[in-house]
């Protein structure tokens, strides 16, 4: 029992691990903000879903594993905030957002897309 | 019925009380001096709830109550995204099709757009740009994700949730 607890946790873990790993990847590999988000939110959801999981079967039936679940629900509600608030200023300030790369970061400074948002 | 400002301190009082019991018991320390920080920040989460407005409507009870059911849907989308999302990454052709959608919401209200929103963005793959005038804007890592969002099946959740 004890050892299959221990197996699934390092396995939970490691995926999250790899899935840091695979975000860190595409955050570099992604052309503008819009599409590094996505690998970003890779870290942020899947891998601290998978991470914290982990560290919870470790822990047990405790206080400290609904401690780490209630920081994990914290973590899910603010995170996509933070990321809402990355694209909406990445929007307003007029970087299109169906820009395919090929103008990595250039604001170009037609800025038209941030005013016709609002109208 | 009561008066509106009686609702209103009642509501005060009922995320007061919670705060409190949270405080006490994640801390599980009872000394003064960690008292006194506890009622600081008791007086700071409330203040901050007044000025982003948490108390000028009510968060009815059920809708706690369905969240449980619409998190697991989540975790399932976030967990298949996730996996569609790492495939992408790690393809050497790298095959995105960036793609915004825009919709209008059948979620009212704005705490069902804003579990709408967060959803949207908590699954990798995509993100809301702005919510404005009950209407969504989303970037899509590839054509696949636009065509979950045009579904508008997370739209249904999560307008449920607010329902009576």
């Amino acid at each position: 029992m004890e050892l299959t607890l221990d197996i699934l946790s390092f396995v939970l873990m490691t995926t999250g691990g790899a899935f840091v790993l695979i975000g860190g990847i595409g955050a570099l590999r992604l052309p503008n903000v819009y599409t590094r988000l996505h690998a970003a939110s890779l870290t942020d959801t899947m891998a601290s879903i998978l991470i914290i999981a982990g560290i919870m079967l470790q822990a047990g039936f405790s206080l400290a594993a609904i401690k780490l679940l209630a920081i994990l629900i914290f973590l899910l509600l603010t995170g996509p905030t933070a990321s809402y608030a990355i694209a909406n200023a990445a929007l307003l300030s007029g970087l299109d957002p169906q820009c395919d790369g090929s103008t990595v970061g250039a604001a170009d400074g037609d800025d038209e897309s941030g005013e016709e948002l609002r109208s | 019925m009561p008066t509106n400002s009686n609702n209103k301190l009642y509501r005060v009082l009922l995320l007061g009380a919670v705060l409190a019991a949270a405080w006490l018991f994640w801390s599980g320390l009872y000394k003064p001096h960690l008292l006194a920080l506890g009622a600081l920040s008791l007086g700071l989460s409330l203040w901050l709830a007044h000025r982003i407005g948490t108390f000028r409507e009510a968060s009815p009870f059920s809708t706690m109550l369905k969240l449980p059911r619409f998190w697991a849907w989540l975790l399932v989308e976030i967990v298949k995204s996730s996996i569609d999302v790492a495939r992408v990454i790690l393809d050497p052709k790298l095959p995105i099709s960036p793609t915004v959608v825009e919709f209008d919401t059948v979620c009212k209200g704005p705490i069902s757009q804003v579990i709408l929103g967060n959803a949207i963005t908590l699954s990798p793959g995509t993100v809301t740009l702005d919510v404005y005038a009950d209407r969504l804007k989303v970037h899509c890592l590839t054509a696949q994700g636009a065509e979950a969002i045009r579904s508008g099946e997370a739209d249904r959740r999560a307008a449920q949730i607010t329902e009576f």
